[in-house]
């Protein structure tokens, strides 16, 4: 039987001496040191992670060089699929960060902003290796398409960019249905809402995507613990669970995740 | 069983991994010479004869790929026909067989596979969600040495077409996903096998084949 995934995910950024490092924030700010790429890499790959998802949280192209250096040091310690986002606005950057070792890319504001992207990336290099992430937030008024009950209230969710300080109007429902009609090979749902709460993920928001599209969804953001995975798999159908801060802090291991997930009669692979 | 470990310097195989524009390369080369093996890509046909091993690496569209590895066909044919040990991966393990449906669906019409393996590829039903993507477990049907160890142990699928080859036989192990469909395929003689999944990605289970693999090319 197919297994659920269990993707831990490092944010790799500059430190000021201008090398790559692993942060971890709370709702997409307060930053903290955790790690060096490569090191935790390796240690999640012997560790029994299912993916691993490297993200690019620099902005700045000589940032890119150094990134793509490590992305190719990290793909050499890696024997599962590695996903690589941040800064991919072209489909050159794809290619470039394919060739650099990532099995897919994932792409998010450039998506929205030019949806053709998601078609070529696709036909040049297959829609398995595209991913299309969106940070979602909630917004209580009339402007959505897609409405879910949360908390007695009803609200829709809006794609946003730079890290959830601007909204684009677009609903994530929607766009998840055009990204999967462009070629879209994975749905990467992220929220502004729940990320680094360690309150759980998203349900609402994940499973209104996954009822929708029949692309896999890897969900994320507000995982704090495996209970918190097995709501997302059972409740929201989600393909996937990635988390940061609870496997980077040694909160839980993967392996014990899984157990606990095995327990509960979800598949995974132990 | 022994697990064996082993230096990095320590070649035990030449393998020839076959640059025909699509694939991950990069990947398979790791994989490879992790277990063991030196690795050398090449788009040279010239190269294939004195190589242990050939490896088809796979990535893309059944069509591309065979437009691609057409000028492979006859010195691949001749490979098979030494003897040579020929690994098709994903794509690479779907162009063994005679034709797929994906060219067909895709309105390109019947396009030729290698067909060192009779059969056809097909899709997976419509109610099944498709790309098939993620670990799934192999259940080792006959023994190859290729799949030596693995049996009851998971690997990382992605594909949306399957193989059906004509000859039971030719069927090594099975996974299941809606049908249970061929995860490894091999021809009669055996020298020409394929993986479905992604041994470079299907962490120490995945290495495990490799090592299968650079273990049998060794031998021959």
């Amino acid at each position: 039987m197919l297994t659920k995934r269990i993707i831990p995910c490092i944010d790799v950024d500059l430190d000021g001496d201008g090398n790559p490092a692993v942060y971890t924030g709370v709702n997409f700010e307060d930053l903290q040191y955790t790690g060096d790429p490569v090191e935790m890499a390796k240690r999640y790959n012997e560790a029994g992670a299912d993916e691993f998802v490297f993200l690019d949280i620099t902005a700045s192209a000589a940032g890119r060089e150094t990134m793509l250096e490590t992305v190719s040091r990290v793909a050499d310690e890696v024997f599962i699929p590695l996903t690589v986002g941040g800064g991919i606005r072209t489909k050159d950057d794809i290619k470039e960060t394919l060739r650099a070792g990532a099995d897919k890319v994932s792409i998010n504001t450039a998506a929205l902003e030019n949806p053709d992207l998601i078609d070529e990336g696709a036909r040049a290099f297959g829609s398995q290796c595209i991913v299309i992430s969106v940070d979602a937030r909630r917004r209580y008024d009339e402007e959505g398409e897609y409405y879910a009950e949360v908390d007695g209230e009803s609200c829709w969710f809006e794609c946003t960019v730079k890290g959830g300080r601007e909204g684009t109007g677009v609903d994530v429902v929607e766009w998840a249905k055009t990204a999967e009609s462009r070629g879209a090979g994975e749905l990467f749902v992220n929220s502004i809402d729940a990320d680094g709460t360690k309150d759980g993920y998203d349900i609402p928001l994940t499973k209104a995507v996954c009822d929708t599209v029949s692309t896999p969804v890897i969900a994320s953001s507000g995982c704090g613990g495996p209970e918190d995975m097995y709501e997302v798999f059972t409740e929201a159908g989600a393909d996937a669970g990635l988390a940061a801060s609870i496997f980077h802090f040694g909160d839980y291991s993967i392996q014990e995740t899984k157990e606990y997930l095995d327990e509960r009669g979800v598949p995974v692979r132990l | 069983m022994s697990t064996t470990t082993r230096e990095a310097e320590e070649t035990l195989a030449e393998i020839v991994l076959v640059d025909y524009g699509l694939g991950n390369l990069r990947s398979a080369q790791r994989g490879l010479e992790r277990a063991g093996a030196s690795v050398s890509i090449t788009d040279d046909p010239a190269d294939f004869e004195a190589a242990d091993g050939i490896v088809l690496p796979g990535v893309g569209a059944f069509s591309e790929g065979m437009d691609n590895a057409g000028p492979f066909r006859e010195p691949l044919a001749a490979a098979a026909d030494r003897g040579q040990p020929i690994f098709g991966i994903c794509l690479g393990m779907q162009m063994l067989l005679t034709t797929s449906e994906e060219a067909d669906h895709a309105g390109q019409g019947q396009v030729e596979g290698l067909d060192f393996v009779p059969g056809t590829n097909v899709r997976f039903d419509q109610d099944q969600k498709v790309p098939h993507m993620g670990w799934n477990e192999l259940h080792v049907e006959r023994e190859h040495p290729i799949v030596e160890g693995v049996d009851g142990e998971y690997a990382y699928f992605v594909h949306s077409y399957y193989a059906e080859p004509d000859d039971p036989d030719a069927v090594v192990a099975t996974t299941d996903y809606g049908v249970s469909f061929p995860a490894v395929i091999a021809n009669e003689a055996g020298n020409v096998f394929g993986t479905q999944f992604h041994p470079e990605k299907s962490g120490e289970t995945g290495l495990r084949i490799l090592r299968n693999f650079v273990d049998y090319c060794a031998e021959q």
